[in-house]
């Protein structure tokens, strides 16, 4: 078991340090998630404030999450970079929901704060968009209502929200089931709702809490790659939560180790993305690694 | 399509079940039958009809009938916002339901017909007070029907909207009440049956005018057929208000999935015409269906 000291140094010693995306711990000199000015919610270009090439996008510090007289994670500091993807892998009950829920701002931490580019999270809001493992349609909207649904929160006129929602729709490939309601379509059609939906109110961040967790391996697959081709371009940085090892090589950028109890080690994951290949040592090791920390 | 003649099959079936029974009334009364059950006083079906062909034609009869709706709409809206806007309170604000659940579960047992001396001594007219009790009738199964399914709402769709950026309105208006819709319509199919039963014992009790006033008055004059056409006439229209709220129920909760064994009737129809005609689901565009066979 890593302690979460060696955790800080881990990021400085990661395969690329200098990469933007990904994760590196706060202790790193540019990482404080303090300067970040010139950024606004509203801000959904989707390209990145030159300010926050070294702030980060998202921080915990010293952070103490779970629920009043429950805590879950303790001591946790982690800052996500802009525009990356963290994944973060654990057993289940060790708290990844915990701390994504905290990340959105519907819990609030126990000690320590929580910040999006330099600011206190004080509750949820459209900046921080969550996607939910089970299904979190509404049932009574059709997919394209849904998906209109932060468009009208954030007070678009009706026409040009569905002409935002339909494009949305059109990218993750539900264009001919706009009208149907959630229920009448699959389990995987949902969730490409959900995440046509997260991404129509131009969050800065995505929050992903094993959104693929119920469906089978071949969809589960598809909506990877799904999921890399339209987050390329918006810029949104993403925390994706699996308890799927392979899963979490594959997207993320960086993984995040969770265990007893702590966040135990941050790691770079070797590119190029790549499912098929399964002879590259660094690969190998982390794979090694991550499984170890499983307790698999 | 096949369901069209399954479906005149059933409106024959239904028909027939009521003419029956008034087939058997009409048999039991015309023989006079006394069998320990006395039906030699009772009117026959064409007394019934007759009486209610002279009724029909004359003023009252349409008095009664308009007089006894506008109570009753009135009592019975009144009731539904009130219900509904109390049962999403309590459900949703722990200081609403310590303040006002105690007064509700005190009040709630107490049937509304018993406070005809509250509404006398509260309400300077009859007609407010026959109101006031129709309304507290529909009040309770709406406000606790409500309660429940506020409660009940899935947690994720709240906090969906939240992370959206939604404040507590939009969670109001685009989650609670759509999501609590289907438990409300259970309540108000509730409540408009207990507003009829109340609206005409109250009218009988202090009402002038109104079809159960008028009903009240035939069994004082002995005029049976009487009582029959005003007994048919509450029957004919309480079904007819609470088909009426099953039906808009059904039409605001339409997104429901309905269970196969419902679809033998207007749902499944419905449900063919909105899908077929409007969203083209068979023709998937090419780059559809690698997903879809995934899916």
């Amino acid at each position: 078991m890593t302690s979460s000291s060696e955790v800080r140094t881990a990021g400085s010693s990661g395969t690329r340090p200098s990469d933007p995306s990904g994760v590196r711990p706060t202790d790193s000199p540019g990482a404080r998630p303090t300067d970040s000015p010139g950024v606004h919610p509203t801000d959904t270009s989707g390209a990145r404030p030159a300010s926050s090439r070294t702030g980060a996008a998202l921080a915990l510090r010293e952070a103490t999450l779970g629920r009043p007289g429950a805590p879950v994670l303790d001591a946790v500091d982690l800052a996500v970079s802009p525009g990356g993807i963290l994944t973060v892998v654990g057993a289940s009950g060790c708290g990844k929901s915990t701390l994504l829920r905290t990340l959105a701002g519907l819990l609030s931490p126990l000690a320590g704060e929580v910040t999006q580019d330099g600011r206190l999270l004080t509750g949820p809001g459209a900046d921080r968009a969550l996607i939910f493992q089970e299904d979190a349609l509404l049932p009574w909207r059709t997919l394209r209502a849904n998906v209109e649904l932060p468009l009208a929160i954030k007070g678009l006129p009706r026409a040009e929200r569905r002409a935002q929602a339909d494009s949305w729709l059109d990218r993750v490939g539900l264009a001919p089931l706009a009208r149907q309601l959630p229920h009448r379509v699959s389990g995987g059609q949902r969730q490409r709702a959900q995440l046509a939906r997260a991404l129509a109110g131009a969050p800065r961040a995505v929050l992903m809490d094993e959104p693929f967790g119920a469906l089978d391996a071949q969809t589960r697959a598809g909506m990877q790659d799904l999921l890399v081709e339209v987050l390329r371009g918006t810029g949104a940085t993403v925390v994706f939560v699996t308890h799927d090892v392979d899963e979490a090589l594959f997207l993320g950028d960086r993984v995040a180790l969770l265990g007893a109890g702590r966040l135990t080690a941050v790691r770079d994951v070797p590119r190029p993305r790549d499912r098929t290949t399964h002879d590259d040592p660094a690969r190998t090791a982390l794979r090694r690694e991550v499984l170890t920390s499983l307790g698999t | 399509m096949s369901g069209r003649p399954k479906q005149a099959g059933r409106y024959v079936l239904r028909l027939g079940s009521l003419a029956a029974a008034l087939g058997i009334w009409q048999l039991l009364t015309s023989l006079d039958v006394d069998l320990w059950l006395r039906f030699s006083q009772f009117p026959t079906v064409a007394d019934v009809a007759r009486a209610f062909a002279d009724r029909v034609s004359g003023p009252d009869y349409w008095t009664d009938l308009t007089d006894s709706l506008t109570r009753i709409l009135t009592g019975f809206l009144l009731a539904a916002v009130l219900g509904v806007a109390t049962g999403v309170l309590v459900a949703r604000s722990r200081l609403a339901e310590d303040l006002l659940g105690p007064v509700l579960e005190v009040l709630r047992p107490i049937p509304a017909i018993a406070l005809v001396p509250v509404a006398i001594l509260l309400f300077p007219s009859n007609e407010q007070g026959i109101v006031f009790i129709t309304c507290t009738a529909a009040f309770f199964p709406v406000l606790v029907s409500t309660r429940h399914s506020v409660r009940a709402l899935t947690p994720v769709w709240e906090e969906a909207v939240r992370t959206m950026g939604g404040g507590r309105w939009r969670v109001l208006g685009s989650v609670v009440l759509p999501g609590a819709l289907p438990g409300i319509f259970g309540g108000l199919s509730v409540g408009i049956g207990v507003s009829w039963i109340c609206v005409i014992s109250a009218e009988m009790i202090s009402g002038q005018y109104g079809v159960g006033y008028r009903t009240w008055q035939d069994y004082t004059i002995v005029n049976y057929p009487g009582v029959f056409v005003g007994m048919v006439t509450i029957g004919i229209l309480g079904w007819l208000t609470s088909t009426a709220v099953e039906l808009l129920g059904r039409r605001l909760t339409r997104w429901l999935p309905r269970t196969s064994y419902m679809s033998g009737g207007r749902p499944a129809r419905r449900v063919r015409g909105t899908t077929t005609a409007r969203a083209p689901v068979a023709p998937r565009s090419k780059e559809d269906v690698p997903h879809d066979q995934l899916v």
